[in-house]
């Protein structure tokens, strides 16, 4: 094959499939230049200037942005609320994904039906679902507070308390990330061999949480980092909740819905860049070992 | 018991994730002089489903947002497709300058969130005065770069030498990229299928940006208008018309189910 190669006259066979190549990758490449490149590049210009949607002319006002940003105090609130809102959803979202796929991989027959009652949530639209969970929590007409007061609690105002508005979106958010994440430790789970096990047992793992901890735990490394990542990218991305649960009301802006607002309602392009960048930085922060371990997949 | 245990959790589990699926259900179909009634009995004492869905239809195009959905889903995934699959053909089995330069800047996009890049191509689309149209909001999506990793991934174990037989009998390079090579990943076009409109249609950040005009928004947008028109008033018909908005994916996902759990988690199962 390479002495093929090595004897093959260079030249145009060559350059044809290099033309072929191109010809084929070339709708991508200007999509590419299109769609990412020329736009971060602009956007990494509007950060440093004073420019309004709008406007005709803008200055030039250097790292000022970003240090407004650092000052302003909507957007130092957005920054702890989407904060809480991940410290809630990825600890519960990730461990309570892990318990119910290993009570899950344990069933057989009933296998199919678990796993789709647990994911159903993902697939369902989230604005329409934030409604009806509006209206399940509601003080007076919601089912929720009705078995609340019904166990002799007082009546939670889970949309009315500021201080329970990032908590309560949190819940949302569990519950609509739970299905995925289960999927993916099923996936691990089912990926460990089973001998391993058997192996565990002999060796004296006589209970099932020795045996998780020696066997199980460890072989889903990698599954659980990942689920982690997924977990917190999601995390710092809230915005329907928050678009239709609060509309920012009471303090309760996210990351992106600050954002949103910034840019797309008051049309403070130049503020609204430097904290889109804020944000594109923590999010590579979070993706970044991923991505690593997925450019050494492609080259072995 | 102790086998019965698993079962039980798994069920209170699942009463918790299932009970805002039948409480629309549930609501959508009650009065309005019922609701306060809290019990999860599931026959209501006057069955009003028609009028609530009746009013959910015309209070606002509900029709039309599903349109405007499938319009915009099927573009996407269109292009998607035509723009993702030769890229990815060049990338696995054709040799040019800058192959490595484009699967770098490849992996790297698969890094950049969409809401990332909103602002400036809001800007650039503002200006070209394409604001509330089909185009925009369909085209940041035009190209994904998942698409062609995942494709990537999967036309590279495509045996090289029925390629090259391929190539000697005269078949075009179009024809083995189209009619070989992807029917050979079959499951990862219905996969990606899945996740692609599975995502778009329960997108709402891009089209509360460049879209606000009622005639062209998209499901989830549709929602929030609709929400905002109805608050408080009618909670019947508000659930009537969201149990409408998440239909058709809850029904595609309990009749595809292997297909949609592959793939909307395929990002981790690789």
């Amino acid at each position: 094959m390479t002495a093929a190669v090595m004897t093959m006259p260079r030249g145009r066979p060559l350059r044809r499939t290099a033309l072929k190549g191109l010809g084929f990758a070339a709708p991508a490449i200007l999509l590419l230049l299109a769609i990412y490149i020329v736009p971060i590049l602009v956007l990494a210009g509007f950060s440093v200037t004073d420019y309004q949607l709008g406007a005709l002319n803008w200055d030039f006002v250097g790292l000022k942005n970003f240090a407004d940003a650092f000052s302003d105090p909507v957007f130092m609130r957005a920054l702890a609320n989407t904060a809480l809102y991940a410290v809630i959803v990825i600890p519960a979202g990730v461990f309570l994904a892990l318990g119910v796929a290993l009570l899950v991989h344990g069933r057989t027959r009933s296998r199919a039906f678990w796993e789709t009652a647990y994911f159903l949530p993902v697939t369902a639209t989230l604005v329409a679902m934030a409604t009806v969970w509006q209206f399940l929590l509601h003080p007076s007409l919601g089912p929720v507070n009705a078995a609340i007061t019904a166990l002799g609690f007082d009546p939670v105002s889970f949309l009315g308390n500021p201080a329970l508005l990032i908590p309560t979106m949190a819940l949302i958010g569990i519950w609509q990330v739970l299905g995925f994440n289960m999927v993916l430790f099923l996936a691990g789970l089912t990926a460990i061999p089973k001998d391993l096990h058997e192996a565990a047992r002999i060796d004296g793992a006589k209970h099932p949480i020795d045996r998780f901890l020696t066997v199980t735990w460890p072989m889903l490394g990698p599954t659980t980092m990942f689920v982690v990542v997924t977990t917190s990218i999601s995390a710092f991305k809230v915005f329907e909740t928050v678009a239709v649960l609060t509309k920012g009301r009471a303090g309760s802006e996210t990351l992106l819905y600050a954002l949103y607002l910034e840019g797309f309602e008051y049309s403070n392009t130049g503020y609204a860049a430097a904290l889109t960048l804020i944000f594109l930085g923590i999010v590579l922060i979070l993706s970044i070992g991923q991505t690593l371990r997925m450019e050494r997949k492609i080259h072995y | 018991m102790r086998r019965f245990i698993p079962h039980l959790v798994l069920a209170l589990g699942a009463f918790v994730m299932l009970m805002p699926f039948y409480w629309m259900a549930l609501t959508s179909i009650r009065s309005p002089a019922e609701i306060f009634d809290i019990s999860l009995w599931p026959v209501p004492k006057e069955f009003t489903g028609v009028q609530n869905y009746t009013q959910a239809a015309t209070t606002v195009p509900m029709a039309r947002f599903m349109l405007n959905g499938v319009i915009v889903c099927t573009g996407i995934l269109l292009v998607q497709v035509l723009t993702a699959v030769p890229a990815a053909y060049a990338l696995a089995k054709l040799r040019f300058p800058g192959r490595r330069l484009l699967m770098i800047l490849v992996i790297a996009a698969l890094c950049v969130p969409m809401q990332a890049l909103a602002l400036p191509l809001f800007v650039g689309l503002a200006k070209a005065g394409l604001l509330n149209t089909y185009f925009a909001q369909m085209a940041p999506f035009f190209l994904s770069v998942f698409a062609i990793f995942l494709f990537h991934q999967s036309f590279r174990s495509y045996p090289d030498e029925i390629i090259e037989a391929a190539r000697m009998d005269g078949f075009s390079e179009m024809e083995i990229c189209w009619g070989l090579v992807l029917r050979g990943s079959f499951p990862s076009l219905a996969a990606f299928s899945v996740f692609s409109v599975v995502a778009h249609w329960n997108d709402l950040y891009w089209p509360m940006i460049v879209v606000n005009d009622t005639a062209l928004a998209p499901p989830p947008l549709g929602m929030l208008f609709f929400s905002d028109v109805e608050t408080g008033a009618n909670y019947g018909a508000l659930m009537a018309g969201a149990a409408m908005i998440t239909a058709p994916m809850v029904v595609c996902f309990l009749l595809a189910r292997r297909h949609f759990v592959a793939g909307i988690t395929m990002t981790g199962v690789k």
